[in-house]
Parts: structure tokens; C-alpha cells; sequence
């Protein structure tokens, strides 16, 4: 996972994965290679912004979507699971 | 081999759904990933997402799905261990090294690289 | 003078004394390269970002056009700019080096001909002996503004324009040589609930129908009367629905005479260009670059240049509005 991550951050960073990306679609942005991708180009995008309110503060601005959504969703399907073993064992 | 046959295939059809759901469904590249992640909690919810790493490895691991499936097991697993607070404390569990990477492989491409444009 | 609705006629002639296009690499490789009177090869200019490359290519071509001229910064009265950045900040910042009284405008992509009409009428009510009229645009400042950062890898449609990273700016006075504005249709907002911003052409191309159909009704004239009828940066898919929108509302422009300055600038083989090229720059540099000196060389004698802007942004798509359009509309001719 690490590995494909470092591969897509340099790929960004090089300037190619945009054009890989143009021809290939969804997928490269729907593996990890894509989170990472949305994480890379937005650091370096704001960097003009300074490290603290461009890097650091832009730095999730698509993949920000994700997180929350994954997180929330997870959150709900545990809560569900735990609830119905809960119920179910006792 | 059959291995490399089924993650390509598996992961390839991941993909096209993303797609469809890009062109026909016209949703933004982050809609599109927000519905894979939470689709993939939800088949790990009903205990399909499991199965289908076992059948095609990284055909199912590497697409942004299995960030979904990675977090309700990180929540699961420190549920079973420590109870119903355990969905908070151990959501990012398995996934830390993902998004940890993510983050410190996305700084420094900053501190080193300009965009291309 | 008014003429019908929302037409001025400028009867006093304001001349364009020069003007100048200054461009990036892919405006370069483009068919239009030698009408440009500055090329960058990169997108950076020196500069530290995006924003102030942007804001340093419309100096470079306000001092060009100035001197051009053949005049200093002080005889200026007037500098009329606008741009895509927030809060117009190429044009404030580049007005600030020039210090010359200045008059931001915020028309989108139609902000080259919004700033001659206004200009125009400047010169034409002798409120002013000279005055610059310019904007500019910035691929990768309008893409990190508007789109997606630009390493982002997004999957751009067909339909999709690449902004020109181009200024174009013009000086105009009340007496010389040189081609002449003669009238300026101002464009009203026209929104037909296009919400795609990967398709701002079929957005805009009812504007541009709507301000095409206002002039000639305003002045009663007709396109055979023009020898080039270009809009602004409608694009391949734009133009197409404009070019029929026309000939419904019963104003058919033959094609040899209807183009479009997006289709213009780039060759079509040229990558990541898909619909064409679009940006304040666009209309700019291919109307102060090319279409003037076509007309300097003979070979035009009356053009009319309509510009065509998407009044959207970021947050309003966000808020799932749709994407309003306009298109101001101005004629030059050069006989000589």
C-alpha cells in the first residue's frame, strides 16, 4: 500500500500522472494510487501558499471527501454490527 | 497466475463502476470516490468485502473501496477488545499507514517539487 | 450615442493606436504564434507562483502596447482590466505597477471586449485622450481557482476547455493612425440552466446569440456587412450551438466569415485542448495579435468581436447553481 502511495506522490510530482490520468479515468483514481494523487497535487499546488495555511490547510481539500465519508460510514456499519451482536448474544 | 488473472479483473471492474459513475452518472471524481469508500464499508458490514479479498487480493485491497472496508475492521477489531468505544479508538487503525503516507509522502513532494501545470 | 437598445455608436472613431498579445508555451506551439508579440516558455515567468506570473504577463503587455504607442505610462488617463482571479488581483496588481487611474471589470472570459466598449466610450465622450484596455488569463492559476489542482488527475470530457495563459491589452485615442472602433453592443446576463463546468461553450453560446441578434437589430445591419465575425472562446461545441441557435432566430453568418477565437489559437492536434481554447486571454490575444493584424494587412476591413464570459464560480457550482452567461459584442473597421 505504502509502496503504490510513494509510486503515485513521485508520479504526481513529475508532472505525469495528470496526463496518465486524462487517458486512464477512473482507473487510476479509484485505487489508493488516486487518494494519494488528490493528497500530492494539492500540497504542492498551495505551496505558494506558504507551508501553514497553503500546504497544510489545502493539503485534504479532495481527498477530504473521503475521509469524512469513509469514516462516518464506518462509523455507522460498526455501530450497527456491535449493536446487533450485542442484541443477538445477550 | 490465477491470481494476477482475478485482481486484474476484479480490481479492473472496481474501476469501471468508478467510471460509470464519473461519465454516466455525471458525479464529481470526489463523489465518485465518497460512494466507493462508503460501499465498501457497507460490504464489509455484511461480510462480502472479506470474501472478495480473499478471491482476487489486491483486485480488491488496492481500490479505494478497501479504505471502507479497512475502517470498519480497524473499529470492529478494537470493539471486540475493548468494548462498544472501541469503534472510535480503533477506526484508523488499519489504515493509518495509508493515510500516514499519504501525508507525509504529499509534504515532502511539496517541499521538493513545483507543479508542472 | 445609443442606438436602439443597447448598442453605442461611437461616432468620434476612437483609434486603436497599438496593441499587444503576450502568450505561454502551448499558445507557442499554436497556429497564431507569430502574432504574438512576447512568448514565455513556461508558465512561471520568473515568478514564485501562478498568480504573480499571471499578474507579470499583463504588465509586460501593457508596457509593450504603451510603447508600442509610442507614448509613456503618464499619458494614460485610464487603465480598464479584468481577469479570472479572485478579487481581479492580476489586474489591481498590474494597475498598481502602472499607476494609472484604474477601473477593475469583471466579465469572465468576456472581459476584452467589455474594457474596449467602456474605453471606447471613454475616448468617444472626450473624457479621456488615452486610454489601455486589457486583461488576462493564466492556465494553471485558473485551473488551482476554479478546477483542480493542476497535478490533479481528473479526467477532462470532450467538451472541456484549456485556458489560455495570455494577456492582451490595447491602446486607444481620440485621433491617428490605426484601426477604429465604431460601435459596442452590451451584453445582458442569459442563463439557460447549463450547470456543466466542463462545458462552459454550451453555456455561453446563448449569450452570445442573444448579444449577435441585439446588435444587428440595434443597428440594422446584417453579417454580410462584416467580414469576420468572431466569438470569444465558445469553443468546438459552443460555437457549433451558437452557429444554430442563429439560424433559428433567422440570422444565418456564412461560415467563411463565422469563427471562433478558442478554435483559432490552438492546432487541433495540439494535446489536453479538446474543445478548444477559452480564458480572458483568448479573446484577447487572438483579437490584438492575429485579427489586428490581419486587418493592418489588408485583408480585413470590418470585424466584429464578440467576447463570451461564464459568470459562474466555485463556491456558486458548489451550490449547484447553474452557469450564467454574457457576451459583449464590439466592431472595428480599418480602411486604408
Amino acid at each position: 500500500m505504502a509502496v503504490l502511495i510513494l509510486l503515485s506522490v513521485i508520479l504526481t510530482a513529475s508532472g505525469v500522472y495528470d496526463h496518465i490520468a486524462q487517458w486512464a479515468g477512473a482507473g487510476t483514481a479509484v485505487p489508493v494510487t488516486g487518494f494519494a494523487n488528490s493528497i500530492a497535487s494539492a500540497a504542492i499546488e498551495h505551496r505558494s501558499e506558504g507551508f501553514v495555511l497553503g500546504v497544510g490547510a489545502s493539503m485534504f481539500q479532495l481527498a477530504g471527501s473521503v475521509i469524512v465519508f469513509g469514516v462516518f460510514a464506518a462509523f455507522v456499519v460498526a455501530l450497527i454490527k456491535t449493536a446487533l451482536t450485542l442484541l443477538g448474544g445477550s | 497466475m490465477e491470481a494476477y488473472f482475478w485482481a486484474f479483473v476484479v480490481g479492473g471492474l472496481i474501476c469501471v463502476i468508478g467510471q460509470l459513475l464519473l461519465d454516466v452518472g455525471k458525479f464529481t471524481p470526489a463523489h465518485t470516490m465518497s460512494i466507493l469508500v462508503v460501499s465498501g464499508a457497507i460490504l464489509d458490514g455484511l461480510g462480502l468485502y472479506e470474501p472478495l479479498i480473499d478471491f482476487a487480493g489486491a483486485g480488491a485491497t488496492v481500490p479505494i473501496t478497501s479504505f471502507g472496508n479497512a475502517l470498519v475492521h480497524g473499529a470492529m477489531a478494537e470493539a471486540e477488545q475493548v468494548g462498544i468505544i472501541g469503534i472510535l479508538t480503533g477506526i484508523f487503525e488499519v489504515t493509518s499507514a495509508g493515510i500516514s503516507a499519504a501525508i507525509i509522502f504529499g509534504f515532502l513532494a511539496s517541499l521538493l517539487f513545483k507543479p508542472k501545470g | 450615442m445609443l442606438h436602439g437598445h443597447q448598442t453605442w455608436v461611437f461616432s468620434n472613431r476612437p483609434t486603436i493606436l497599438s496593441a499587444a498579445a503576450v502568450g505561454g508555451p502551448f499558445e507557442a506551439k499554436g497556429p497564431l504564434a507569430e502574432d504574438f508579440d512576447i512568448l514565455h516558455g513556461d508558465l512561471w515567468l520568473g515568478q514564485d507562483s501562478y498568480e504573480k506570473a499571471e499578474k507579470k504577463m499583463l504588465e509586460e503587455a501593457c508596457e509593450t502596447a504603451i510603447k508600442k504607442a509610442g507614448l509613456q505610462k503618464q499619458d494614460i488617463q485610464f487603465f480598464l482590466s479584468g481577469d479570472l482571479m479572485n478579487q481581479i488581483i492580476s489586474s489591481s496588481f498590474a494597475a498598481r505597477t502602472l499607476a494609472i487611474p484604474y477601473l477593475g471589470l469583471y466579465g469572465a472570459c468576456s472581459s476584452s471586449m467589455e474594457s474596449l466598449a467602456l474605453g471606447s466610450l471613454i475616448i468617444d465622450s472626450q473624457s479621456g485622450n488615452y486610454v489601455l484596455c486589457g486583461t488576462s488569463s493564466h492556465n494553471a492559476a485558473a485551473e488551482k481557482q476554479y478546477r483542480y489542482p493542476t497535478e490533479y488527475g481528473s479526467q477532462k470530457p470532450p467538451t472541456a476547455q484549456w485556458t489560455v495563459t495570455g494577456a492582451g491589452v490595447a491602446v486607444l485615442g481620440s485621433q491617428g493612425e490605426g484601426p477604429q472602433v465604431t460601435a459596442a453592443t452590451i451584453g445582458r446576463v442569459v442563463d439557460m440552466g447549463v450547470t456543466d463546468p466542463f462545458n462552459m461553450g454550451s453555456a455561453m453560446a446563448p449569450a452570445a446569440v442573444d448579444t449577435i441578434t441585439a446588435h444587428f437589430r440595434d443597428l440594422r445591419v446584417s453579417p454580410g456587412d462584416y467580414d469576420l465575425i468572431a466569438t470569444g472562446d465558445l469553443g468546438r461545441v459552443g460555437h457549433k450551438i451558437a452557429g444554430d441557435l442563429l439560424k433559428k432566430h433567422g440570422l444565418e453568418i456564412p461560415d467563411n466569415i463565422f469563427t471562433d477565437c478558442g478554435l483559432l489559437i490552438y492546432c487541433e492536434d495540439q494535446p489536453v485542448v479538446l474543445a478548444g481554447g477559452s480564458g480572458c486571454g483568448c479573446s484577447a490575444t487572438v483579437a490584438y495579435g492575429h485579427i489586428l493584424n490581419r486587418m493592418k494587412k489588408g485583408e480585413l476591413k470590418k470585424v466584429l468581436i464578440v467576447a463570451t464570459g461564464a459568470l459562474l464560480s466555485p463556491l456558486s457550482y458548489q451550490q449547484r447553481e447553474s452557469i450564467p452567461g454574457i457576451a459583449h459584442a464590439v466592431s472595428i473597421e480599418y480602411d486604408h
